[in-house]
């Protein structure tokens, strides 16, 4: 059940560099990952891959594959005729360190920008009360394995250098609407969605969803429901209105 | 793409036909087209106007429907899966995913004019307030030639569509933000929590009832003009 | 002199998953200036893969349950050869380390009454596991991260500096450790990105690098797990404890073969799911070791009536400890009664509504759909034994886990002791908090009490530099992943489930083969993110480990836990008294030492029957009544 398949695989530093083919043994089962593997055990020791885990929990093999942002240790051969050419790239909206591997940083960045849970002030450890139903919906958004596919496809950033620092990405956007949406957090997170994270750059056309490897419904879900938010506090015509006239702040 | 076209068609069609400003009723059966319901000028045709006469006659370049076409079109128009669609197949930001887009700069929704998708909700009130009116509509066109109770092909038509906007305007995220979407704890208001989770459940069809409520609009629209203009007759199903 | 970026901190931990995040944050909050030295980037440490849950006795979901019972718990567990202190310390603290996780920011699933709810467990008496449906792991290891965000947001409010007094240096890899005398003065390593060393000048390591299972070939755990703490801390002069004890879990995926090893969670167990073998026979029941006679069902309708009425009825035996299971599992299929890929059935497809399993066990419906293209909610899963958890790792001591070396502390799988010969599953998350804790702890009151910093000696790095460089040195020899495959191999079929003496001693001759092959690899290309070149380094590692293991579990000669003798199958009452403590010799050779163990406290041991102490103790131990 092996045979030989066609690997195209980006090879290069910061400098630059080019898609180089491969012919590798593939069997029965494989995913992308474990052919990546073989190339280096095999062809290629000093080809630059991240991974970790391999059962697609701890999102470290990030990248894209014939053009779509894919976690290598999730994506089965057999989706792919034996005679196809595979290409694996980097992802792009991250810049490049040496082959298949990126330079993350800017998440990092951004996550810390993102104020931590404020505990409630009267109540001590242990004496949190919650309902599930009112933890779920955060729950489904801290099933993020932070893989980055969802920062790596959103054309806000992908296609726009420039936005990279008024926009924090879906993954952060929706680490604002998990505490925005804690039962228990006690700060105001709705005014810096759209002042400080850039809420309004999103243009809801849902690939962050689509690349979720953990289906997230980050626009339905997360976003979309944090830009009603945000309309609840900053668009309502009234308050608009009275603002202007009493010109306050908003 | 082919939802580009298919978006594209109903723009024309719409503009095409409230410009019109005929055969958007069928005197025999009652039926209103939802386009033009509720007629409220003084230029409606006799009868069509159910709701009495707000306004005096409009202008000739004023289509009488203005605040039901504004509405309604406000309505998909600032729709989230409209924008999705819309922005993919007609603007290509972006056309599909991780495909480079053609623009330079992309500021999304932050600036005038398209800050002014934030209104959605606004549009989602005159929506509900629309489709309470088509249900009126709808209960109207149970009427038989020369009175009494009567079903033709127009009133199913008219049912089918009723049921398909309210299935749109109802799975609408604003929606399912103002029944319960916007609270903290959902355990503290357990009907509201009921709400949200049947909005929920429509809600990931969204997209479907969107596209699926835009044929049956174009449909019934079609079939009223058609019968009004005599292009063709209802078919009766009782008196 | 070698050239170097060089940085100075309190205290730096090594490894990011949760033993060594909890450390920091300790460390940070004790007002200590910390760095975080991570392989991976930051938050993808192992941690994210434990499934089940993180046992506490909170008592939320049965009242009897206390520290006495969960400590009970754990040592029977251990069979008995922990270390009572760390056992008592880890039963007592693990629900303030839980609670305390909430007001990091944790979601755990709730009880009806908005408590945390807690789940059945292998050798657990109660529902006692706090749980995120099966991602307990990503849950701990998010929180963590993000507490030590928010301290850095504090930091950045107070100095401007995000990074002021607690940095996280995300792919760097330490290969040695400095001393100065007897003390610990530092930690050398390189960054992986550019493969530039660096230097990091501090009095007190703590080391949280996880376990050992990538010496082993059907493993559930990552690239990371390569023993590096383990064979820092010997090369340190610390003494490792415990070696010969490595859990086999018994539920790893065996199909398809790229995913062979990957952890299959025991709530699956947990939740009603049984295990049978070709012939469709539960064969559990045939299992049950005297030890636990009492305590598990004898039918399968006891066994299926306690999923419903705990307190009337046996638990069913899928349910005893991981050691347990896994031999039964491994027998099953020497037996020739294992599936067509050479495991046995795991099935919860008969037992639960579709809906509910992917309820409750989601991140295993998913994990099966996408890796193995198995539906769980339709059809049986596959299993069998991988190699999981070390339970031996750095002797230390149970209220600082400070090691015999002075500043070097060890936290989490590392550290040894804590689960004697058998860990139970749950207890590795709880351990992680408490005594990541203890370990941040121990480390502070270390550095105030210092009266002078430790200096860090130049010619101690330009030898771990060259130490390093080394493999880039020799041309024509051999490929750094043939020789780590050769050894995967050797351990897991000499040093496996299932130990001989004639095997272990042929594995003991091969390691020595790959000692001197080592020293002869040749690594391709430059230092920048090259893979081969950090398995390389990793092998040292994994080979030291390795001999220990094999080693310790030579000189054993008992089945206890998850060190099971062919040729000495039963439990022994005198080797329970009996630690084999591992150390380099001045010529860097492991030597295997036997050392007493503490008797246990009269009020811990009060917590027994006589009679079932009686199983594990020798006579004169027993208490006098």
């Amino acid at each position: 059940m092996s045979y030989k398949g066609k690997f195209r695989v980006w090879r290069g530093d910061s400098e630059g560099g080019e898609l180089k083919d491969y012919e590798v043994e593939v069997n029965e089962g494989e995913v992308v990952l474990d052919v990546i593997h073989r190339l280096q055990a095999t062809q290629t020791p000093d080809m630059a891959v991240r991974w970790n885990c391999k059962a697609g929990k701890c999102g470290s093999c990030s990248a894209e594959i014939n053009g779509m942002p894919k976690l290598m240790c999730m994506c089965r051969m057999n989706t792919f005729a034996e005679d196809e050419v595979v290409t694996v790239t980097p992802m792009r909206t991250f810049p490049v360190i040496r082959d298949l591997v990126t330079d993350v940083s800017f998440n990092y960045q951004k996550a810390r920008e993102v104020p931590a849970f404020k505990p409630p002030a009267d109540l001590k450890p242990g004496e949190y009360r919650m309902q599930q139903v009112d933890v779920e919906r955060s729950q489904e958004f801290r099933k993020c394995i932070e893989c980055f596919l969802c920062q790596d496809t959103c054309h806000v950033i992908r296609d726009h250098e420039e936005n990279k620092e008024s926009f924090s990405g879906p993954r952060f956007l929706m680490r604002v609407a998990e505490l925005d949406m804690h039962p228990l957090d006690a700060a105001d997170r709705q005014h810096a969605a759209q002042e400080q994270h850039g809420l309004g750059f999103c243009n809801i056309t849902k690939c962050c969803t689509e690349v979720c490897p953990e289906h997230i419904k980050i626009t339905d879900n997360a976003l979309i429901p944090m830009k009603e938010r945000v309309v609840d506090r900053k668009y309502d015509p009234l308050v608009w209105l009275g603002n202007k006239i009493r010109r306050r702040p908003a | 793409m082919r939802i580009g076209v298919i978006l594209g068609f109903f723009i024309v069609y719409a503009t095409i036909r409230i410009f019109m400003n005929k055969w958007y009723w069928v005197d025999a059966y009652h039926y209103l087209t939802p386009l033009y319901s509720p007629c409220v000028t003084s230029s409606c045709v006799e009868g069509s106007s159910h709701l009495g006469t707000w306004f005096g006659d409009f202008p000739r370049f004023l289509p009488f429907s203005l605040i039901t076409f504004v509405i309604l079109a406000g309505f998909r128009g600032t729709c989230y899966y409209y924008r999705k669609a819309g922005y993919r197949s007609l603007f290509f930001a972006p056309a599909a995913c991780a495909v480079p887009e053609p623009h330079k700069n992309y500021t999304g929704e932050r600036k005038f004019p398209l800050v002014a998708l934030n209104l959605h909700r606004y549009f989602f009130y005159g929506a509900l307030i629309f489709g309470v009116l088509n249900i009126y509509d709808g209960v109207q066109a149970f009427h038989g030639d020369g009175g009494g109770f009567g079903i033709g092909l127009g009133t199913v038509i008219i049912w089918i569509n009723l049921v398909m906007l309210w299935l749109y305007t109802l799975s609408c995220h604003a929606c399912r933000h103002i029944v319960g979407g916007r609270l903290k704890n959902f355990s503290k208001h357990p009907m509201r929590y009921r709400y949200w989770t049947f909005v929920s459940k429509l809600n990931p069809k969204h997209g479907t009832f969107a596209m699926t409520s835009l044929f049956t609009v174009i449909l019934t629209d079609f079939y009223i003009m058609a019968v009004s203009a005599g292009w063709f007759s209802d078919l009766r199903i009782i008196n | 002199m070698t050239e170097l970026e060089r940085h100075s901190y309190d205290v730096v931990v090594i490894g990011a998953g949760g033993a060594g995040l909890r450390a920091a944050i300790e460390a940070r909050e004790q007002g200590k200036k910390t760095a975080i030295i991570c392989k991976s980037l930051f938050g993808k440490a192992h941690t994210v893969m434990a499934e089940g849950g993180c046992a506490a006795a909170m008592g939320n979901a049965n009242s009897n349950d206390n520290w006495q019972v969960h400590y009970r718990d754990t040592m029977r567990g251990g069979k008995f050869l922990n270390n009572w202190r760390m056992a008592e310390l880890h039963a007592q603290e693990a629900p303030d380390r839980v609670w305390e996780l909430e007001t990091y920011g944790a979601l755990f699933d709730r009880t009806p009454d908005g408590r945390i709810s807690q789940r059945n467990f292998g050798g657990h008496t109660y529902p006692r596991l706090a749980h995120v449906g099966d991602r307990t792991g990503l849950e701990l290891i998010r929180t963590l991260q993000q507490k030590i965000v928010s301290l850095q947001q504090e930091d950045f409010e107070a100095t401007g500096d995000y990074e002021a007094n607690l940095k996280v240096y995300a792919e760097c890899t330490i290969t040695e450790l400095m001393k100065d005398g007897d003390a610990i003065s530092g930690a050398f390593g390189y960054w992986r990105e550019s493969g530039r060393f660096i230097l990091f000048d501090a009095p007190a390591v703590v080391l949280a690098t996880g376990g050992v299972g990538k010496s082993f070939k059907v493993t559930s755990n990552s690239w990371e797990y390569t023993g590096d703490g383990h064979a820092l801390a010997m090369r340190a002069g610390a003494t490792l404890i415990n070696m010969e004890f490595i859990q086999f879990h018994p539920t790893g995926m065996v199909w398809p073969p790229s995913v062979k090893g990957i952890l299959v969670t025991e709530s699956v167990r947990g939740d009603g799911g049984v295990l049978k073998n070709s012939e469709g026979k539960r064969f559990m029941f045939e299992y049950v070791p005297d030890v636990f006679r009492a305590q598990y069902a004898e039918t399968e309708d006891e066994a299926d009536r306690w999923y419903k009425d705990p307190d009337n009825n046996r638990r069913p035996p899928e349910l005893l400890p991981r050691d347990e299971v896994a031999r039964a599992i491994n027998s099953e299929v020497k037996a020739g009664r294992g599936t067509p890929h050479g495991g046995v059935f795991l099935d919860v497809s008969s037992r639960l509504p579709a809906e509910e399993i992917t309820r409750r066990l989601p991140s295993m419906h998913h994990q099966f759909k996408e890796l193995a293209d198995v539906d769980i909610t339709a059809e049986p899963m596959e299993v069998g034994p991988t190699c999981h958890y070390v339970m031996g790792g750095v002797e230390v001591d149970p209220d600082t886990a400070s090691s015999v070396v002075p500043g070097l502390f060890a936290a989490g799988e590392v550290a040894g002791g804590m689960h004697g010969s058998n860990r139970l599953g749950g207890n590795s998350l709880s351990d992680l908090l408490v005594f990541g804790r203890r370990a941040g702890m121990g480390a502070a009151t270390y550095v105030d009490q210092l009266q002078e910093r430790p200096k860090i000696d130049d010619a101690d790095v330009d030898a771990a530099a060259a130490d390093a460089l080394a493999p880039f040195e020799l041309e024509g020899g051999e490929n750094p992943y043939t020789i780590h495959q050769e050894l995967q191999q050797s351990m897991n079929d000499l040093v496996g489930i299932i130990r001989k003496e004639e095997e272990m001693e042929q594995a003991l001759g091969r390691l020595s083969e790959f000692r001197s092959r080592i020293a002869k690899m040749t690594v391709e290309g430059h230092r920048q993110f090259n893979p081969g070149w950090h398995l390389a380094l990793d092998l040292r590692n994994m080979l030291t480990v390795s001999e220990c293991v094999a080693g310790a579990a030579l000189m054993r000669q008992e089945s206890r836990g998850g060190h099971t003798r062919d040729d000495f199958p039963t439990m022994d009452p005198e080797w329970r008294k009996k630690l084999l403590v591992c150390a380099l010799d001045a010529d860097g050779v492991v030597n295997v030492t036997e050392e007493q163990q503490i008797p246990m406290r009269e009020d811990l041991l009060e917590l027994f029957e006589v009679d079932e102490l009686k199983k594990y103790l020798t006579d004169e131990e027993l208490p006098a009544k």
